[in-house]
């Protein structure tokens, strides 16, 4: 299990146990978090599984990809230089500790 | 707002969602949802997908037990419906237990078309649309065996491409002249056939099964051409049939599925009907519609759950939807099928290609593989509501973002 803290937008922090190989999306949507909306159920059309993910731990993760960055242009709130779609986040050990923001809104 | 309770036919994408919107909106009744499949709604797209590799049910579910005590959300799965009474207001279980409701939700879905053709029903022939049949595909494909679809849509594809990865000889026999005709434009068939067929995949259009051949056992196919194919294990990939026969015996209006008008209401207005199972009007087409998707069942959920709580809208979302097919991800936005003009644009060399589509000169949808920003853009020009011509696409020589940005 890899520790992730999630921060809502009012600053109420929920750290959750993520599987590892699982995706980031599935860890928060399995722990009930209702930030994460995830409509197409991890398969990059919907962007309502967007996370602003903390400055600090951006080099952990490994780039996006072409299709991710393309689908960031059409999430509810704005987009931003550490916008991701947490369902293309991967849970590895090199994670622990991540630190991801929620956006105010999904949809 | 309603007082409840709602009682919900159905614990699939829809189904769930209703329940889900619900409580967002702040209804407090009572909601009961009964379902005729074992454990908690569950996601079916991967099914076809990375499910066969992966094999991971907990990650298909919605959401864990948890999530429906909260919300006090009643869920009883094993068990069906069977019938609807109008009058008393109550729908009878198959244990003998009526529940009654004070608004029904018919979220039954589809089932597989069984094929009329001799042999269909011998071991190792299988279809695929339950978590069940999911699991019992896994136990029993094996690599290097000879495995035939019969049908060329979507699932077909899908499931082909996962089973030749896995090390199958896989063969696709499709009775139309091309596969996914009534769902795609011609450009877009002939770019997966050309995939597939590259990757070992044979794929025969203009093609009938007339029986599957073996004792037993299935050991291959007939063709109306009186071809025969050898085969370890038949796919029956021929399409659904929308389960509307709990709504018809009540007296609820059918064609092709349970009939709704623009607040997704059947002709009885304390019962409603969403995704697979419903036929309805489409806004910008005008034409009657049963749409097999992710996004109308979760959208036609979330119009329903605003509705009961007191803030009713007629149903307007732009459709989409996906197939991933060995590696290649087909994003739809729109509904492309009524178009009369298509202008295709492609990079070969990247395996990209974008289809746009005009009805009367105006963007009626986009078809694109591999180019994700084509299909977001195009969703949003469409979600603005506004007619975009033709020649507002050439004027920006096809720039979305330009276009977009002039109409919104
Ligand atoms: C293999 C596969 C791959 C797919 N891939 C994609 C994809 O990539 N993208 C996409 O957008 N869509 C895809 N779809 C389609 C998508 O899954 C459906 O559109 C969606 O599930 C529809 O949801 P629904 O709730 O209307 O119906 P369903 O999910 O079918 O749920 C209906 C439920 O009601 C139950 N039921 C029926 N009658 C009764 C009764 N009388 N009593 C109790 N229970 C009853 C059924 O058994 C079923 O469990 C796929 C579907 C399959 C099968
Ligand atoms: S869950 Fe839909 S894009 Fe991530």
């Amino acid at each position: 299990m890899v520790k992730i803290t999630l921060v809502e937008p009012g600053g109420k922090q929920i750290i959750v146990d993520a599987k590892e190989g699982g995706s980031l999306m599935q860890a928060a949507v399995a722990a009930g978090v209702t930030g994460i909306v995830a409509e197409c159920g991890g398969s990059m059309m919907c962007a309502t599984c967007h996370v602003y993910v903390n400055e600090d731990d951006l080099e952990k993760l490994p780039k996006k990809s072409e299709g991710e960055d393309e689908m960031l242009d059409s999430t509810a709130s704005i987009r931003k230089e550490n916008s991701r779609l947490s369902c293309q986040i991967k849970i590895g050990p090199e994670l622990e500790g991540l630190k991801v923001y929620l956006p105010e809104s999904q949809y | 707002m309603i007082e409840g309770p709602v009682v919900i036919i159905g614990t699939g994408q829809a189904g769930f969602q209703t329940a889900a919107s619900l409580r967002i909106e702040g209804f407090e009744g009572d909601i009961f949802m009964f379902g005729d499949e074992p454990g908690l709604p569950y996601q079916r797209p991967p099914l076809s997908k990375a499910f066969f590799k992966d094999g991971s049910a907990d990650r298909l579910l919605f959401r864990n037990q948890d999530f429906f005590e909260k919300n006090s959300i009643n869920i009883k799965d094993n068990c069906s419906v069977k019938s609807i009474d109008r009058q008393k207001k109550q729908v009878l279980l198959d244990d003998g237990d009526t529940i009654s409701y004070e608004h029904l939700v018919l979220a039954t879905g589809t089932r597989n078309r069984a094929l009329p053709i001799a042999g269909s029903d011998l071991k190792n022939v299988l279809a695929l649309r339950t978590l069940y049949d999911a699991n019992h595909i896994r136990k029993t494909a094996k690599a290097g065996q000879r495995v035939i679809m019969i049908g060329g849509g979507f699932i077909g594809l899908e499931l082909a491409s996962v089973l030749r990865e896995f090390g199958c000889e896989v063969t696709v026999i499709e009775a139309e002249k091309r596969p996914m005709a009534r769902a795609v434009s011609e450009q877009i068939s002939t770019y997966f056939v050309d995939a597939h067929t590259k990757s070992g995949i044979k794929i025969h259009c203009n093609s009938m099964v007339s029986k599957v051949l073996g004792e037993a056992e299935a050991e291959g196919v007939k063709l109306s051409d009186g071809t025969e194919i050898g085969a370890d294990l038949v796919f029956i990939c021929a399409g659904v049939v929308p389960n509307s026969e709990i709504a018809s015996e009540a007296g609820l209006e059918t064609s092709n599925g349970i009939l709704v008008d623009d607040l997704l209401l059947t002709n009885d207005p304390f019962i409603s009907a969403i995704g697979d199972c419903a036929s309805f009007v489409h806004k910008s087409s005008g034409t009657l519609v049963r749409l097999e998707s992710v996004q109308n069942a979760a959208d036609q959920a979330k119009c329903i759950a605003k509705r009961l709580t007191g803030t009713p809208k007629t149903y307007e979302a732009v459709p989409w939807f996906w197939s991933d097919q060995g590696g290649k991800k087909l994003q739809i936005a729109g509904l492309t099928g009524s178009a009369d003009k298509l202008i295709c644009h492609s990079d070969d060399e990247n395996g990209k290609i974008s289809v746009f589509a005009f009805e009367n000169g105006q963007f009626v949808g986009v078809e694109a593989v591999n180019m994700a920003k084509n299909y977001v853009i195009s969703r949003k020009i469409l979600e603005t509501g506004k007619p975009v011509m033709l020649s507002d696409f050439e004027a920006s020589d096809f720039d979305l973002m330009e276009i977009l940005k002039k109409i919104s």
